[in-house]
C-alpha cells in the first residue's frame, strides 16, 4: 500500500542515500543457524559474535547512536536515527544485540551521568563491544518497581551490594547492568539510588531461566557482596528513582530520542506478525472448510487487525501537528501497549485461522509458516508483561494523560 | 521544514478548528444545546429546532463552501482542514446542514460543467442535502426507489438527512440500468417532505417523495460520481463522530473526577479507569485514521479510499464504545433525560448507521485488500 511520504529535511535525504549505499556496500552474509528471533532470546555465544560484529561495523559507519554527540560515539546528527532504522530494517540487516545498552542505559548515562563516564561508557554500547542488561525487577519488586530491596550499603568511596535480581535479559553476554538499589530503608521512593554495576567483578551468580516458549535468555542474579566504585554511581543518592524514570520513558518508546533498532520486515516469506501476513495466511489456512479468507467472519477480524495497525503509523505522522494533540503525552505513551497487544492479537488470530494445524510446533515440517504462530502468540507476553505490564501502561495513561486520580 | 506540513494541517487549518472551536462554545454550550433539542417545551411533533441564526453566522464564515472548488466561488480548503472544522462541530453535537452541504458540495465536484448552477447556489449560502438512499440506506441504482423517465422523477428517497434544513437535494435515480444525478429545489412542484422519527434528537431526518417532478440530469453516470466523492463523505463523519466521543471521554472523566463512591473517587478504581482509557486509545485510532485519509486524499493518494473506510469502520466502534460506557460509568443520572450524555449517545448512534456501518465498511475494505469474496 502506497503511504502519503512525511517530509524530510536535507539532512535526513541526504543520509538516508548515504545508508543505502552503505548496506548494499555492505551485504551480511548468511547468519549461524539457528539464530533467535531477536536479541531477548540469544543464548549461544556464536550468535552473539555475528551480531556484536555487525553491531560493530554498523555504528563504524555511523548508523547507530548517530543522534548523539560526536564525543560520546554519535554522530551528532538531528532525527537521523529512525532514517538509520528504516534503512536497516529494509534491507534485513541483522538486529542489534545491545537492546538494553541502546535503548535504555544510553538515554538514562546521557541524561543523568557525569561528563566522565558518558565518554567511557557511551561509544561501547554504539558499537556493541559491551552488552548492557537491566537489573530492575525482583522477586517482589515487579509492578511494584520501587519496592526494590536489593541494598547498597557505602564503605568509603565503594558501594556493597546485596540482593536478588530477577528476570534479567542478557545478564549472561552483560559487561554491564543499569542497577537500581536500595540506600535507604525508612522511605520507599527516596530511598532508591541508580548504578551502573560491573558483571565481570567478583560476587555476581548468574543463573538461567527458562521462558514458555523454551528458550532461555533471562536469567536471575545473585548479588554477594559486590563492590562498586562511587563514580558509577547516577545522579544523587536517594534519586534512584527520577534516574528510573528516565529509563522507563525510553523503554517504552515514548521519548523523541529514537533508539538505534532493526525491525524485522516480513521479506515476502510471511516470516513477521503483521496484517500483510495474516492475510497470506488466511489464503490458505483453513479452520473448517474453505480458507479463512473466503469466511466473512475472518476477513472482518483481518480488517480489524489491518485497521489498528494503520493506525499506528498515522499516529506517528499525527503526532507532528500540534493542533491536533490534546496533551503532548497521550499519543507517545499508548505506544508500547499498542504494538505488544496487536503483535499478541494478531498472532491469536492466526492461531484461530489455521484451526487443527496451529499446535504444529517450530520444526514440524507440516507446521504454517514454520510454527512462526505459536511461538509469537507464547512470546507476546513477554511484550505486554515486561517493561510494565498492559494493565500497569492503562493506569499511567488514565493518571498522566486523563488526570483520573492516582491508584498507587 | 515546517512541520506542520507532514499531514497537510497548516496554520489556516488549525486557526480554522480553533475559532469553529471556539464560536460554537460560546454559541451552542451543551446547556443551552439540551434546552432547546430537549427540554421539556421542545417541541416534540413539529421540525426539530435548531438554532438557524447560528448556521447563517457559520455561513458568513464560509463554512458552508469550504468544499466547493474556487472556481464555482468556494474556498477549497484541504480535506484536512475540513475534517479538523467536522471534528469540533461533533465535539457541539451541532444541529445543522453542514456535513450535508459538504457532501453535496463533494459529489458535485465530481460532476463536471453541469454542477455549475447548483455550485452557484451552494456558494450564494443555500444548503442541500443526498436524496440518495433506498429504504435500507444503500444507493445502488437497482435498489433505489426512486426512478427517472420521460424527464421526470418518481419515487421516495429515504434516510435524507437535515429534511427541512435545506433548499436543495442532490438526487439520485434509476435512469435506465445505470444511475443519474439530479438537482432538486426543496420547494419544486411535486416534492414533498415526509419527517422520519428518529432516535437523534439533534438531526432532522425523513423522506423525500418525488411525484412527476421535472428535473434534467446533472450527470449520467451518477454511480461513478458518488463512489469518487464518498471517500471524503465518510471521513468528515467519522471526525465528526470522533469529536463527540471526545466529549463522551472527557464528560465521563470529569465525573469519575468528582463522583465519590467507597470514599474515593470513581475513577480511582479500574474498572472505571480502564474502560476510559480504551476508549481514549479508540478515539486516537479513530482521529489518526481521519486525517491520514484526509491527507491522502488532499495528496491524491492510491490508498486514500482505503483510509476512509478504516476511518468511518473505525469511528463506529469508538462511537458505539463511546456511547455505551459513557452511560454506564455516570450510573442511575446517566440514564436519566437530564443527563446531556444522552444527546450524544443519540447523535452517535445516528451517526454510526450513516453511509455504512463498521462491518460494511471492514466488509468493502477487505474487497480491496484480500479480493472478492467467492459467490
Ligand atoms: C521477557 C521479559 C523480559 C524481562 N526483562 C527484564 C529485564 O531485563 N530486567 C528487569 O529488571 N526486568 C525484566 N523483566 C521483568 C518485568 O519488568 C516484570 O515482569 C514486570 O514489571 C511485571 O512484574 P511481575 O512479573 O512481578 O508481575 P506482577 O507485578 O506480580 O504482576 C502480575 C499481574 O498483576 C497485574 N498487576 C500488578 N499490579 C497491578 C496494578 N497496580 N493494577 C493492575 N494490575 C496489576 C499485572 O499487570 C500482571 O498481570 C522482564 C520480563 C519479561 C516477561
Amino acid at each position: 500500500m502506497s503511504q502519503a511520504q512525511a517530509a524530510f529535511s536535507p539532512e535526513q535525504e541526504d543520509f538516508r542515500t548515504y545508508c543505502r549505499q552503505w548496506l548494499l556496500d555492505n551485504p551480511v552474509g548468511p547468519a549461524p543457524a539457528g539464530m533467535p528471533s531477536g536479541p531477548l532470546e540469544i543464548t549461544q555465544s556464536e550468535h552473539m559474535a555475528h551480531l556484536q560484529r555487525w553491531q560493530k561495523k554498523a555504528w563504524e559507519a555511523g548508523l547507530i547512536g548517530c543522534d548523539y554527540p560526536v564525543e560520546y560515539g554519535g554522530q551528532g546528527r538531528q532525527h537521523c536515527q529512525e532514517i538509520a532504522n528504516e534503512e536497516m530494517s529494509r534491507a534485513g540487516f541483522p538486529f542489534l544485540p545491545n537492546i538494553v545498552g541502546l535503548g535504555m542505559a544510553a538515554p538514562t548515562i546521557l541524561h543523568h551521568a557525569s561528563e566522565e563516564l558518558k565518554r567511557e561508557l557511551l561509544p561501547p554500547i554504539f558499537s556493541g563491544e559491551e552488552i548492557w542488561c537491566q537489573g530492575f525487577s525482583e522477586p517482589g519488586a515487579g509492578s511494584d518497581l520501587a519496592n526494590v530491596q536489593a541494598t547498597a550499603e557505602r564503605k568509603g568511596d565503594k558501594w556493597i551490594i546485596n540482593g536478588h535480581k530477577v528476570w534479567t535479559s542478557l545478564a549472561h553476554f552483560s559487561r554491564w547492568m543499569i542497577l537500581l538499589a536500595r540506600t535507604d530503608r525508612s522511605d520507599k521512593y527516596k530511598g532508591l539510588t541508580y548504578f551502573v554495576a560491573p558483571m565481570f567483578a567478583d560476587g555476581i551468580t548468574i543463573s538461567p531461566l527458562v521462558k514458555i516458549t523454551g528458550e532461555s535468555g533471562f536469567n536471575e542474579v545473585f548479588f554477594e557482596n559486590l563492590e562498586i566504585d562511587d563514580r558509577y554511581r547516577l545522579d544523587e543518592v536517594g534519586t534512584g528513582w527520577q534516574v528510573a524514570m528516565t529509563t522507563l520513558l525510553h523503554e517504552r518508546g515514548a521519548s523523541g530520542l529514537r533508539t538505534p533498532e532493526v525491525i524485522p520486515q516480513d521479506q515476502g516469506d510471511g516470516g513477521t506478525v503483521d496484517a500483510r501476513s495474516l492475510i497470506e495466511l488466511a489464503r490458505t489456512a483453513q479452520g473448517d472448510g474453505g480458507p479463512a479468507a473466503q469466511d466473512p467472519i475472518y476477513r472482518d477480524r483481518l480488517m480489524q487487525l489491518l485497521i489498528r495497525e494503520r493506525a499506528k503509523s498515522a499516529h506517528e505522522r499525527r503526532a507532528q501537528v500540534p493542533a491536533l494533540q490534546d496533551h503532548p503525552q497521550r499519543l507517545a505513551l499508548q505506544n508500547k501497549l499498542l504494538n505488544s497487544e496487536l503483535v499478541q492479537d494478531s498472532a491469536a488470530l492466526a492461531l484461530d485461522m489455521t484451526g487443527s494445524t496451529s499446535t504444529l510446533a517450530q520444526g514440524d515440517a507440516n507446521a504454517p509458516d514454520g510454527g512462526l504462530w505459536p511461538y509469537a502468540y507464547m512470546n507476546s507476553f513477554g511484550a505486554t508483561i515486561a517493561a510494565g505490564t498492559s494493565e500497569i501502561q492503562r493506569n499511567i495513561l488514565g493518571e498522566r494523560v486523563l488526570g483520573l486520580p492516582r491508584s498507587k | 521544514m515546517s512541520e506542520l506540513d507532514e499531514i497537510g494541517f497548516g496554520e489556516e487549518a488549525a486557526l480554522l478548528k480553533q475559532q469553529a472551536g471556539r464560536l460554537l462554545a460560546e454559541r451552542m454550550p451543551i446547556d443551552r444545546l439540551h434546552a432547546m433539542v430537549a427540554g421539556h417545551d421542545a417541541n416534540r411533533s413539529g421540525p426539530p429546532p435548531w438554532d438557524e441564526s447560528l448556521w447563517r453566522e457559520m455561513v458568513d464564515l464560509g463554512w458552508s463552501a469550504l468544499a466547493l472548488p474556487e472556481s464555482a466561488g468556494g474556498i477549497e480548503m484541504p480535506l484536512t482542514a475540513i475534517a479538523g472544522l467536522m471534528e469540533e462541530i461533533g465535539r457541539a453535537a451541532l444541529p445543522g446542514p453542514l456535513l450535508d452541504t459538504l457532501a453535496v458540495s463533494l459529489v458535485l465536484a465530481e460532476v463536471g460543467d453541469t454542477a455549475q448552477p447548483a455550485m452557484t447556489a451552494l456558494a450564494g449560502g443555500d444548503a442541500a442535502s443526498l436524496a440518495i438512499c433506498d429504504r435500507y440506506g444503500a444507493w445502488r441504482a437497482e435498489d433505489l426507489d426512486v426512478e427517472y423517465r420521460d424527464g421526470l422523477l418518481n419515487g421516495r428517497a429515504w434516510h435524507v438527512q437535515e429534511l427541512s434544513r435545506v433548499q436543495h437535494f442532490l438526487v439520485a435515480a434509476r435512469n435506465g440500468d445505470g444511475l443519474s444525478l439530479f438537482w432538486v429545489d426543496a420547494s419544486a412542484d411535486g416534492v414533498q417532505l415526509e419527517r422520519d422519527d428518529i432516535v437523534d434528537l439533534t438531526r432532522d431526518q425523513g423522506r423525500v417523495v418525488f411525484r412527476n417532478v421535472v428535473a434534467m440530469p446533472l450527470t449520467l453516470q451518477g454511480q461513478s460520481a458518488l463512489d469518487a466523492a464518498f471517500p471524503a463523505i465518510w471521513t468528515l463523519l467519522a471526525s465528526e463522530m470522533a469529536g463527540a466521543s471526545e466529549w463522551l471521554l472527557q464528560t465521563t472523566v470529569e465525573y469519575a473526577c468528582t463522583r465519590q463512591q467507597f470514599d474515593r473517587p470513581l475513577g480511582w478504581f479500574q474498572a472505571v479507569k480502564h474502560p476510559l482509557v480504551n476508549l481514549m486509545i479508540k478515539i486516537d485510532e479513530t482521529r489518526s485514521l481521519v486525517f491520514e485519509a484526509a491527507c491522502a486524499m488532499d495528496d491524491g493518494a492510491e490508498e486514500a479510499r482505503d483510509l476512509a473506510h478504516m476511518a468511518k469502520a473505525s469511528a463506529c466502534d469508538t462511537a458505539a464504545f463511546a456511547a455505551n460506557r459513557s452511560v454506564q460509568l455516570h450510573g442511575g443520572i446517566g440514564f436519566t433525560w437530564e443527563c446531556f450524555v444522552h444527546v450524544y449517545f443519540k447523535r452517535l448512534l445516528h451517526g454510526r448507521s450513516l453511509w455504512g456501518g463498521a462491518q460494511w465498511h471492514r466488509a468493502r475494505l477487505a474487497e480491496r485488500v484480500i479480493g472478492p469474496l467467492a459467490a
